[in-house]
């Protein structure tokens, strides 16, 4: 997943400020902690009490994409940096080059249901090298007033004459050319070179129902003006955090299952302060810190602690029950993996659907 | 680009010629002090410009670690790729030629019709808005531009339009947030040149019996060419380098080079890619520096 997010209201900030160092900083603090993180990893709410707990100053750092991520290390000294956060589905690119291996017995893990742990993309030789922490789907957000869940229910039916110039696109190739995928009947993990013909065809259908293809805040602000009134690849992360001031913003997650994003955390191999590093990432995970993480203001999401502080209205916001949860992990499909050679031609498909007219 | 290498031709031969010591005198001074004056500049520049530019050019050679042309290949092969280009340079003269248009009558305003004592403040309300950031200048586009908002309200209320348009996530709104931006540093740059016009000139013209029309076009218009001429190049290379406004403004219905350029390194950190897409921009504006060169005789000065 991109960490292409961010909520209507914080979303012009965080264009002007995406690269720039947030710090909280307690007066008096003795240690520093430095955090590469998403945006939504900086809400005080979930910084703050670390800080008290711990007297440190976490500095934190926001990046937007896994390939900015990595640029930020290579520039930077080893040690700079002690812990990041990074999509799941790249922590195999990198993982023995640079993260530490966290001992599970030092982690909430039981309380995580088995699709979030992704034990077999974080777990390399037996090492876990990062743990989830906070998840969701790339699915359907749509305007209840408009449209109801049943028109939006399958990405097909957004083909439909009747949706020409009421659609926004999430502008990231990744999950929705996945979505694609599913959609004409090859679930993501069969996604190849074959297979790239059907999901063009659709996309194209798409492209021409769609207003624009946007980012985040683009998308956010385009669904919350009224401008369009469906946003494909959206999904908890882009309503739930809208849903307070319009509660006719919803998501589904279409019949043939949503694509899982997650994110995850690890700390840095030449990290100095791995002790500190490890209690940073126990307190992200502890139900508190779950809270504040799914609730961001920067965008919502699902905690990946069954045991998060959620409270009802929360909950109810996010659709977050053990049971939902289990049955839609177990319809949804994970972001496609392509070779650097696929996902070129991924992203080349990508650009001739922005292309078109 | 120094301000007074752009100086019309005309002005340029009307004056004195210099004598020969001085022309002599001139070279004689070109010694180690010229050279240590020049030095900082020159190793800032080698540093910061032509070293990263070095690295560049040869990184665009690469692919997948060894020395390939698949880069310049893959952008020649795609159409997507080539549009983007195309898109690019569309778009960029659309801005330049509306800019000039709406900037020159401004300046001549401002130049010569607002009273003398009035010529600050008024030029500082032109260029206010560049006191904004320029990323919430495009964000409050888009906004302005939406189906429900400022634009289309007001139209439809006056009863010009019953739909209201299609304004944000277009084209039209990437060329309406340039412009807005272009237009205050053309003004700039026109108004600049009508100060250093001297009166005399139109005094000669209507002497000699030319009419208001004749004046301008003969007299006062081609000696603001290189105000016009210097704010357009500028603009063009501004606009063609720019990502923010067609990525806030365009909503991605096409796309521009720049914008092609960051989706490489975006989640691939396609750095050969990127760097050949950027060379290729680079080569274009740099075709359009050496015609706007031409043009106004700048290799000559």
């Amino acid at each position: 997943m991109s960490a292409k997010r961010s909520s209507f209201s914080a979303g012009l900030g965080l264009l002007a400020f995406s690269a720039s160092v947030l710090a909280f900083s307690p007066a008096g603090a003795t240690e520093e902690l430095n955090a590469l993180v998403w945006c939504d990893n900086t809400d005080p709410a979930l910084i703050e009490p670390f800080e008290k707990a711990n007297d440190v100053k976490v500095n934190l750092k926001v990046y937007e994409g896994t390939g900015a991520g990595l640029s930020i290390l290579d520039q930077s000294q080893p040690g700079d940096w002690d812990v990041m956060v990074i999509d799941s589905i790249d922590v195999q690119r990198v993982a023995k080059e640079r993260f530490l291996p966290l001992a599970d017995d030092s982690l909430p893990l039981a309380n995580q249901f088995p699709e979030v742990r992704m034990d077999d993309i974080l777990v390399l030789d037996g090492n876990r090298y990062a743990v989830t922490e906070k998840w969701g789907f790339n699915a359907i957000s749509y305007n209840s007033k408009a449209f109801s869940a049943e028109d939006v229910s399958t990405l097909k039916k957004l083909t439909d004459p009747k949706f020409k110039g009421r659609l926004a696109i999430y502008d990231y190739y990744l999950p929705v050319l996945g979505m694609a995928s599913v959609a004409t009947g090859t679930p993501t993990k069969d996604f190849s070179d074959a297979t790239l013909a059907p999901v063009k065809d659709l996309m194209l259908q798409l492209k021409a129902n769609s207003k624009l293809v946007g980012e985040v805040s683009a998308s956010q602000t385009a669904l919350a003006t009224g401008e369009v009134d469906v946003v494909v690849g959206a999904g908890e992360w882009v309503t739930a955090g809208l849903h307070a001031e319009d509660p006719n913003l919803e998501f589904v997650i279409p019949e043939e299952g949503g694509i899982l994003w997650s994110q995850s955390l690890a700390i840095l191999k030449d990290s100095k302060k791995q002790d500190l590093a490890l209690k940073f990432v126990q307190h992200v995970l502890s139900p508190e810190g779950q809270a504040a993480l799914a609730t961001s203001s920067c965008y919502w999401g699902m905690p990946a602690q069954k045991d998060a502080a959620l409270n009802d209205e929360q909950k109810k916001t996010l659709k977050f029950s053990s049971e939902q949860q289990a049955k839609d992990l177990a319809a949804s499909n994970r972001y496609p993996a392509p070779d650097p050679e696929l996902d070129k031609k991924m992203q080349d498909l990508w650009n001739d659907v922005l292309q078109a007219n | 680009m120094r301000p007074e290498t752009i100086r019309p031709r005309n002005l340029a031969a009307a004056r004195p010629l210099r004598h020969d010591r001085d022309i002599a005198m001139t070279d004689a001074k070109l010694n180690w002090r010229t050279f240590l004056l020049v030095g900082p500049a020159a190793l800032f520049t080698v540093l910061f410009f032509v070293v990263p530019l070095a690295a560049m050019v040869a990184v665009s050679f690469t692919a997948g670690g060894a020395a390939s042309l698949d880069n310049y290949r893959h952008f020649l092969t795609q159409p997507s790729y080539v549009k983007a280009l195309v898109n690019s340079l569309e778009v960029t003269l659309i801005v330049t030629a509306i800019s000039v248009v709406v900037a020159y009558p401004l300046a001549w305003v401002l130049a010569e019709r607002v009273p003398e004592r009035w010529q600050r403040a008024a030029l500082m309300l032109t260029i206010l808005p560049f006191w904004t950031s320029y990323v919430v200048r495009s964000y409050s586009w888009l906004l302005l531009l939406a189906e429900r908002g400022v634009v289309n309200r007001a139209l439809m209320a006056t009863g010009l339009l019953d739909q209201p348009l299609q304004l944000a996530n277009t084209r039209a709104a990437t060329v309406i947030g340039f412009v807005h931006f272009f237009v205050m540093l053309l003004t700039l740059t026109i108004y600049a040149n009508f100060k250093q016009l001297s009166p005399s000139y139109r005094k000669a013209a209507a002497d000699l019996g030319a009419g208001g029309v004749q004046t301008f076009l003969h007299v006062v218009l081609p000696l603001t060419l290189p105000g016009i001429m210097v704010g357009a190049f500028l603009t063009f290379v501004l606009a063609i380098g720019d990502y923010v406004t067609p990525q806030l403004l365009g909503g991605s219905n096409e796309l521009l080079m720049p914008q092609l350029v960051i989706q490489q390194i975006g989640r691939r950190a396609d750095l050969p890619l990127a760097a050949a897409l950027s060379l290729i921009l680079m080569l274009v504006i740099s075709i359009a520096y050496l015609a706007c060169a031409r043009w106004l005789k700048l290799d000559r000065t």
